[in-house]
């Protein structure tokens, strides 16, 4: 019991390390793939009317003409000061239209995630205590259909109920900055309620199974033949060691939100991160493209990091070394 | 009597659930516990012995149910009684110790606060008494610092240990009846002995009535007064242990006894000029860069066989993974008939590969569950003699005769379709198939019941005689050893303690490790364990706890 | 109101489901129908909803009343407007239920050949990566940890914006970033079969890698296979969907629902006067939401049986 905590701290720093490096390889990644483009920026830019003087002018402009070890190591050091260049479309820096749109896309993704969150886990470890019941049953039948769903049906559904043959809830979320924080949460509802959707159906499926997963485990036997009371049985028996799978779930589908993110600010006309990222694509704007990119995947990374450490220390065999 | 009856069950029947419909695995069994009564409940795998030790708690697992009869546990049916009535019972007047104490134990929990926990919530008494009344425990059960070995957490501590502190736990209430269900089938034998004398001592002290669940009868013999022996959920035969061992009523009970006597004629010695079939020399490997062998030498003979043992962790089935070349000596070097092997086996030819074949523990995972016999055996036969079309479905046919299953049942067979019995023949089939003249049989018999497992040794004994093979048997169960092997290699921690003929090897003096092996392998004699412990020095197990500490 | 109608779709649903159970087991031969007859009904509705999604995405030149591109002089017709159109025209005069007819032979017949390829480029690469090990795993492995990193929308867009808007790219792009996906399950299958000592008794016989591949490996891998291609088509058929709502994956002149979801979607306001109108949009997203629940019906009874009926 002496090295108490150290093997468990090297193990974090250990994952962290390997999160850090995964971060680096991405931004290689993202990078590099620009530099597979035929041709280069400057001709992008200027499309049709490129003349050779032009296209000089820009790639000398835009630094084109330093070798590739410079240019990644100079837009790395730009991203991560926040400095991601300038916008091809409108010649705007990248991070002013950015930053705003940043904000609002993690509102909404917050907004979700409180609704989602303690309704999948709380579903789903009620439809593992009662599994094969009507309510279980139900619950997956619900989840499935929810899954199966492209995030626009769900959508396009609450706009018809919530917003058109009901109008609870504006249908176009007009977000602006001047907001109260009340009509932000009204005009945000619908994108969050649609989210909330299709992430609690995997939240609610993935702890379910991983709490049936541990209720078969025979302490849990054990526990019961020492009559222990059902309830005993799941708050210290149970949770203790669904903790780790828990988080991971969650964090995991965190993760999931950015991808859904993408296709619902675009239904609601959502002024986020997303929709300026799929405008960007049409237009080939690639510093926006590449910015957005490193921003939704290094939230990917991040979460799955958190997920790993959190599961690391809440796992007793690692917590009390031998 | 009757009023010192703890257990009646009276019909018994239990369904479980399989393809969708209940089927029933256990057939109407009648039994009867008395107060300090040990009884133990014996039978091969599937006999529902352990279905049947659940039930006498009022418990079934999930996809069992108990369909008819009654079980009364001090005059209360559990069927009846209530949810909260059986609680009440459990783990206070009948308390359960489960195969596995590793997987048994919550791993987010300190081991006392998981023995004191039924005392707490059936209030027998606090907390503090029964922390104190754990160490006193660990004390008469001999676990090491008993004083503080509970503020442990599980996987902080060795198996032996773990199933000792889960002895305890199920004494926490002092209950009138425990369940021991397998509580040392996981362990290594010299562990085995320390659990057994620690259990059978506490459940003497206390008078706890007690159902010893167990495939070993050997290790029944030990534990238990009386003996129910079961097949296929229903009762063979009962009574009293030494009526039992010493004048069996069943065939079947007799068959069981019967399996540890089996001893083929002596071969003849042999000859000192005769080149090995495989000669190891000075082999020493690692895993990546942790040693795990050291400068290890044995030979084996044409039609003879070498009995490797040693327990787990010993390096025998790791000098098997050199001989077959899987994993090359990092020293020393490996002769078949006096010419050196490459130490990778993919650098070995093709003759070389068939030269040596393998036997596996687990027939299971040894034959492909998608191919059919006809494959599983033509394949070898093709590949190594390049017999195609008729002529290698006759040989096949012919190997199938030969490890006595029929051809016209068994040639187009699926692996799964099979009993475990009989893929082990057909794991010796396509070992035979390419015509190899050493074979390493890997715990061939450990996986399979005493019956089947005899008819796979007299098996390998006639093939060895009708072919002239060399084996090489690994295995840690010496009563295997006694009956087949001609030489004997012990090992322990990557090294050879000791080799030599079968004869001079059960013959003292031993080397010290061979002899705390060789007296730790439980016999039928009832009074063995006794007998060992008095020998051992150790009258009672208190006393020896309190000489040690 | 509604809720009556919900509640009559599903017994409508389950009535067919159980219909079509029945009908199976009557007409196939023994073994087949034991096997059909134990299907719960949300695999039979599956089933059944497979199947005539199949038969609409080949016969559709027979179904569909006019050719997929075919223009007609009165555009943006409402239904009910044109006896000859049944659900109307678009904004250049085609008619809306050729287009979705035709919408669904697209869409699922490039999501199956988009998953088809990142099955086999997939599958092979994981089992060579298990059965070889060594460096090869390593970099394969590592290399598709790499790819994962990265959500696999937002890989697609990038990809996209890269190689440029087409349909041929979008499959290429798709194929290769789900067969990373595949990659992992095939792999950690077959890693467990290699472990297996029948694979090391072909390794000692000296059997060369082709054989343990698909001799030995691929029959036992089989089964956890097809239940991911369909868990995988269910993904691509939806990413599929949602980059060309998003006007970056199928392009016109091809007809798809995700396409059609996105021109259609503004009828949905005239959902208090002209529900048919409004549920326009709502026809191509409910036949895609209608199909991936299908498959996952049948992916889900499939599961359940070859996990041996655990729980």
């Amino acid at each position: 019991m002496s090295g108490f905590g150290a093997d468990l701290f090297r193990l974090v720093l250990k994952r962290l390390g390997f999160g850090l490096l995964t971060l680096i390889v991405v931004s290689l990644i993202i990078f590099g793939a620009v530099e597979l483009l035929p041709g280069d920026f400057a001709e992008e830019i200027l499309g049709q009317g490129a003349t050779p003087e032009a296209v000089a002018v820009i790639r000398e402009e835009l630094g084109l003409d330093q070798p590739v070890v410079t240019r990644y190591f100079s837009w790395l050091g730009g991203a991560l000061t926040g400095d991601f260049g300038i916008s091809f479309g409108n010649q705007r820096s990248v991070a002013e239209q950015l930053g705003p749109r940043f904000a609002n896309t993690l509102f909404l993704a917050l907004v979700a995630a409180c609704i989602s969150v303690p309704l999948a886990v709380g579903v789903g470890i009620l439809a593992a205590l009662y599994r094969n019941s009507i309510f279980d049953r139900l619950a997956n039948i619900t989840t499935l259909t929810s899954i199966s769903s492209p995030e626009f049906f769900v959508a396009y559904i609450l706009i018809l109920f919530l917003a058109v043959m009901n109008p609870i809830f504006p249908s176009l979320s007009n977000v602006s900055s001047g907001l109260d924080f009340g009509t932000r949460l009204e005009r945000t509802m619908l994108p969050a309620l649609t989210l909330t959707l299709v992430v609690t159906a995997h939240m609610m499926r993935m702890t379910r199974a991983a709490i049936i997963n541990l209720l078969a485990s025979p302490y849990i036997e054990m526990a019961r033949l020492k009559g222990v009371s059902p309830a005993r049985v799941i708050v210290r028996h149970a949770l203790p060691n669904a903790l780790a799978p828990i988080i991971n779930v969650i964090a995991l589908n965190l993760a999931y939100l950015i991808t859904g993110v993408v296709v619902v600010e675009v239904v609601f006309v959502y002024p986020g991160v997303g929709q300026l990222f799929v405008d960007s694509v049409k237009i080939r704007d690639i510093p926006i493209v590449q910015a957005c990119c490193l921003i939704f995947a290094a939230t990917y990374i991040l979460l799955n990091l958190t997920a790993d450490v959190l599961s690391i220390l809440s796992n007793p065999r690692l917590r009390h070394p031998k | 009597m009757s009023d010192d009856l703890l257990v009646k069950i009276r019909g018994l029947k239990i369904e479980g659930r399989s393809d969708d419909k209940w089927n029933e695995i256990v057939h109407g069994i009648d039994l009867d516990l008395h107060r300090g009564e040990v009884m133990g409940l014996i039978g091969e795998s599937g006999a529902g012995k352990s279905t049947i030790g659940l039930a006498a708690m009022g418990f079934t697992r999930d996809g069992c149910r108990i369909s008819e009869g009654t079980v009364e546990f001090d005059g209360i049916d559990l069927r009846k009684a209530s949810a909260s009535t059986r609680r009440d019972l459990l783990g206070k007047r009948i308390a359960y110790v489960a195969q596995s104490a590793a997987a048994s134990f919550n791993p987010a929990h300190r081991i006392i606060d998981q023995h004191t926990e039924a005392p707490m919530i059936h209030k027998v008494m606090p907390v503090s008494e029964s922390q104190q009344d754990a160490k006193d425990l660990y004390e008469r059960l001999r676990l090491p610092d008993p004083e503080n070995i509970g503020f442990r957490y599980p996987h902080q501590v060795s198996g032996g240990q773990l199933q000792r502190a889960m002895t305890a736990m199920a004494m926490s209430c002092r209950p009138d009846l425990i369940i021991f269900d397998e509580p040392t089938t996981a362990l290594d034998v010299t562990t085995q002995i320390e659990v057994l004398a620690a259990i059978r001592d506490i459940v003497e002290q206390f008078n706890t009535a007690a159902i010893y669940i167990t495939h070993d009868l050997a290790v029944v013999a030990q534990m238990a007064d009386t003996i129910k022996v079961l097949l296929k959920g229903d009762e063979v035969e009962a009574a009293d242990t030494r009526t039992m061992l010493s004048d069996p009523k069943e065939d079947y009970t007799k068959s069981l006894w019967a399996v540890r006597s089996f001893a083929p004629p002596p071969k003849p010695a042999i000859i000192a000029s005769e080149t090995p079939v495989i000669s190891v020399k000075n082999i020493s490997a690692s895993y990546g860069i942790v040693p795990v062998l050291f400068d290890v030498s044995f030979d084996i003979h044409k039609g003879r066989t070498v009995a490797v043992v040693g327990e787990s962790g010993s390096g025998k089935s790791t000098a098997a993974r050199c001989i077959t070349g899987l994993l090359p000596p990092s020293k020393g070097e490996i002769l078949s008939n006096g010419i050196p092997l490459p130490g990778n086996y993919r650098k070995r030819n093709r003759d070389q590969l068939r030269q040596a074949q393998m036997i596996y523990q687990m027939a299971d995972t040894a034959l492909n569950p998608k191919v059919r016999i006809s494959e599983i055996i033509g394949r070898p036969v093709q590949f190594y003699t390049g017999l195609t079309g008729t002529a290698r479905r006759k040989r096949v046919e012919a190997l199938l005769e030969q490890i006595e299953l029929d051809p016209a049942e068994y040639y187009n067979r699926l692996p799964p379709e099979l009993s475990g019995g009989q893929k082990q023949r057909i794991g010796i089939a396509r070992a035979l198939a390419a015509e190899p003249a050493f074979i390493i049989c890997d715990e061939v018999t450990s996986a399979l019941d005493q019956l089947v497992a005899e008819g796979i040794l007299r098996l390998l004994d006639r093939l060895q005689r009708e072919l002239d093979l060399a084996y090489m048997f690994i295995t840690h169960d010496l009563a295997t050893v006694r009956s087949i092997a001609d030489e004997v290699v012990v090992m322990k921690s990557g090294k050879v303690v000791e080799s030599g003929p079968k004869d001079e090897m059960f013959r003292p003096p031993h080397h010290p490790y061979t002899d705390l092996l060789l007296s730790s392998v439980p016999e039928m004699d009832p009074d063995w364990l006794t007998n060992l412990l008095h020998e051992r020095g150790v009258e009672n197990l208190g006393d020896a706890a309190a000489a040690s500490m | 109101m509604i809720f009556l109608y919900i509640i009559l779709i599903f017994a409508a649903a389950a009535g067919f489901a159980w219909l079509f159970r029945a009908g199976l087991v009557a007409v196939l031969p023994r073994n087949a129908a034991m096997l059909f007859g134990s299907m719960p009904l949300t695999a039979s509705f599956g089933l059944l909803m497979v199947l005539l999604y199949v038969f609409m995405a080949i016969f559709a030149p027979v179904i569909a009343p006019f050719g997929e591109a075919e223009v007609f002089d009165k555009f943006n017709a409402l239904p009910g407007d044109d006896p000859r159109f049944l659900l109307g025209t678009d904004q250049i005069g085609r008619d809306l239920l050729t287009r979705l007819i035709y919408g669904g032979r697209n869409t699922i017949g490039i999501a199956f050949v988009t998953t088809c390829l990142a099955f086999f480029l997939g599958a092979f690469m994981g089992f060579l990566a298990a059965t070889v090990g060594g460096w090869l795993d390593q970099l394969l492995s590592r290399g598709v940890d790499a790819l994962m990193a990265i959500p696999q929308l937002i890989f697609a867009l990038l990809l996209i914006t890269i190689v440029g808007q087409s349909t041929l790219n979008m499959i290429l792009v798709i194929a290769v970033l789900d067969s990373t996906r595949v990659f992992r399950l095939a792999r950690a299958v077959a890693v467990n079969i290699v472990v297996m000592d029948y694979i090391e008794a072909a390794q000692l016989r000296g059997e060369r890698l082709p054989y343990l591949i698909f001799r030995e490996i691929l029959p036992n891998a089989a089964a956890p296979l097809v239940a991911e291609f369909g868990l995988r088509f269910c993904f691509v058929f939806l990413l599929i969907a949602s980059l060309s709502f998003l006007g970056l994956g199928i392009q016109p002149p091809l007809a798809d629902w995700g396409t059609m979801v996105r021109d259609l979607s503004q009828f949905i306001n005239f959902a208090a006067f002209a529900p048919l109108t409004a549920s326009l949009p709502l026809m191509a997203a409910g036949a895609i939401a209608l199909l991936t629940v299908s498959v996952n019906f049948v992916v889900d009874w499939m599961l359940h049986r070859s996990s041996g009926l655990k729980e």
